[in-house]
């Protein structure tokens, strides 16, 4: 009976070859990683946000606000503490990628309902003493929001 | 057995998920190529250069959007319906836009008379410009003058040979031409060459009446040797190339010379105020036999009243606005209506969904097109009641104050009615003017009675 033996050698050549296109996996996905600049996504830079060319509006009109000096992209559209932070991240990084990859995506880009509340709430991080009056009192205070009148201050 | 049946498994996912890395790769290394906004210059452009296929070679994207100007597509109060229709030897079109004046009879009433009240259909896109003019049933019924052309086709080059290199003696000599005559000289509708030089791709106004009537009405508002060629901004060509024929304009003397009645300033009133000066008539009207006029698509004209051109917002801003092809930035040169197109036209200005911005500019239109219904009905009670008295035989003491009545109302409601906005272009102008123009009616209903209004 040749088949244990046959069969061995069989387990063996599949062996290598998931061996081999794992090894190509590996190796073409650290490429693709570090050719898509991936690590600077970990980080705060704003630089990083202009790595694909649809930003630079809002990268240009930050630079020339009010706030480029004292926020970058991440203290307004990510949530302060560390895991809502990368999971915000995570989130939004897939959505962008998905949408720069298939190209579905108006021109002029739309805020998420979701994104927009991330900000709303981003403004009382440095904002709320001087809203307090505001956020605390007032019957249809949950329509009530910084950006509708304030919708250009981080970028334009 | 069952290890081998795992390591297939294995292999199988590992080689997909490895393709969809290579593909993603690919699809990052593509995105980064386009960011490098290559250009290719394979054709050297000239002055004398009018086919836009060949401009087109250098610059695809544009050539590629312009040529989408033959679409038809409805909005709710323009646009046009590709209506079939059998094909003649004097008119082989198999397709037309649908007829205004069947659409609204009473316009039949207001141009009796006139070669308009014969055809008179839904403009449509930059693409037909010329064949729709060349095949009009008003070619039939009256001789026109190689001066349609002007914004019918691409004059440029033909105007520049036709004067031996010089554009103002061409024009001259192309105006007074028979319409066949000068239309065997042009051969496409507008094209790039009427609006961009062709070695910096800079805008420019190719067209004298515009140079003209501009450079008249920069004196008015005090300003002397007005060129607008060296004296605009950027952002003021990117409305003026589009007002070298989106304006209200007549043909002057036996000579046929296109003028752009502007030396008073632009708005309706001082159109009329020049009309009144020069006693110039576009024909004399077959029912009241008043000396009357006709308004044509004072576009250019009627922006200039209303709120974004006061906030410095161009033709091309809406009616052109910027769109990506990869990351390159440039102007969408689909010439349409900015309802078709409102995420780049309006959003870029306006946070507000879609649908409720349409819904704005339907609410604007829809109040216009109704004030503009009172008016022609009030129009058309003028005529009917100035006709009326022509034929029982009143004497001119009371028929001509009533005709000069019909001829001011009559313009007014022109003014908004053949301007392709619906009101949406300056919203309370237009509301003004068919306003005034139901009380000059009014007043004209008076006259024929022997009355007169109060002094105001």
């Amino acid at each position: 009976m040749s088949a244990p033996g046959w069969s061995v050698r069989r387990t063996s050549t599949l062996l290598w070859a998931v061996t081999l296109t794992l090894g190509l996996l590996i190796g073409l996905g650290v490429y693709t990683f570090v050719y898509a600049r991936g690590g600077s996504y970990l980080t705060d830079k704003p630089e990083a946000c202009v790595n694909c060319h649809v930003m630079r509006d809002q990268y240009a009109g930050w630079i020339k606000g009010s706030h480029r000096s004292v926020a970058v992209c991440n203290d307004c559209h990510t949530p302060d503490s560390m895991i809502e932070k990368y999971a915000a991240k995570a989130m939004y990084g897939f959505l962008h990628a998905y949408a720069f990859t298939t190209g579905r995506f108006p021109d002029e880009i739309q805020i998420t309902p979701h994104m927009h509340g991330l900000t709303e709430r981003a403004c009382l991080k440095c904002h709320a003493a001087i809203v307090q009056a505001m956020t605390v009192t007032g019957a249809n205070r949950e329509k009530l929001t910084c950006l509708r009148c304030h919708g250009d201050v981080g970028h334009e | 057995m069952n290890s081998t049946r795992t390591l297939i498994l294995a292999l199988v996912l590992a080689t997909a998920a490895t393709f969809a890395v290579a593909a993603l790769l690919v699809n990052i290394f593509q995105r980064k190529e386009e960011e490098k906004q290559a250009f290719f210059r394979v054709v050297e452009l000239t002055d004398d250069i009018e086919d836009p296929a060949v401009w087109g070679k250098n610059f695809p994207f544009q050539y590629d959007a312009y040529t989408r100007t033959v679409d038809q597509v409805r909005t709710r109060f323009g646009g046009s319906e590709a209506v079939p229709r059998t094909p003649t030897e004097a008119d082989p079109r198999s397709v037309a836009a649908q007829s205004k004046l069947e659409e609204d009879p009473r316009l039949k009433t207001i141009w009796a008379g006139y070669a308009f009240a014969h055809d008179f259909r839904e403009e449509r896109g930059h693409a037909h410009m010329l064949e729709d003019q060349t095949y009009t049933e008003r070619q039939i019924v009256a001789k026109q003058p190689g001066t349609c052309l002007q914004c019918h086709s691409s004059v440029y080059t033909a105007m520049k040979k036709l004067g031996d290199g010089d554009l103002f003696k061409g024009f001259d000599k192309m105006n007074s031409l028979p319409y066949a005559e000068a239309r065997s000289l042009v051969s496409h509708p507008v094209t790039c060459i009427d609006c961009h030089a062709p070695d910096t791709m800079q805008l420019r106004i190719t067209r004298p009446a515009f140079i003209e009537g501009l450079r008249a009405l920069k004196e008015h508002e005090g300003v002397k040797d007005y060129d607008v060629n060296t004296m605009a901004t950027r952002q003021e060509m990117r409305s003026f190339v589009c007002g070298q024929c989106h304006v209200e304009y007549y043909f002057k003397g036996p000579e046929k010379r296109l003028v752009y009645p502007w030396t008073k300033g632009l708005r309706v009133d001082d159109v009329l105020a020049y009309y009144e000066e020069t006693q110039f008539k576009d024909w004399t009207h077959a029912e009241t036999g008043a000396p009357v006029l006709k308004a044509q698509h004072p576009e250019f004209e009627m922006w200039n009243q209303g709120i974004h051109a006061r906030s410095g917002v161009a033709c091309a801003d809406c009616h052109m606005p910027y769109k990506r092809e990869g990351a390159m930035k440039l102007s969408d040169h689909h010439v349409r209506s900015p309802l078709l197109n409102i995420n780049r036209a309006c959003q870029t200005c306006h946070k507000w969904p879609e649908a409720e911005l349409k819904d704005r500019v339907e609410t604007i239109q829809h109040r216009t097109f109704e004030l503009r219904n009172r008016a022609m009905d009030a129009i058309v009670a003028l005529i009917r009641d100035l006709a009326a008295a022509k034929k029982s035989g009143r004497g001119d003491d009371v028929l001509a104050p009533a005709q000069a009545l019909q001829r001011k109302a009559q313009f007014m409601v022109d003014f908004v009615e053949a301007e392709n906005s619906m009101g949406f272009h300056a919203p309370q102008e237009a509301a003004r003017i068919l306003g005034e123009a139901i009380d000059y009616a009014r007043q004209g209903q008076l006259a024929v009675r022997g009355e007169t209004g109060p002094k105001r």
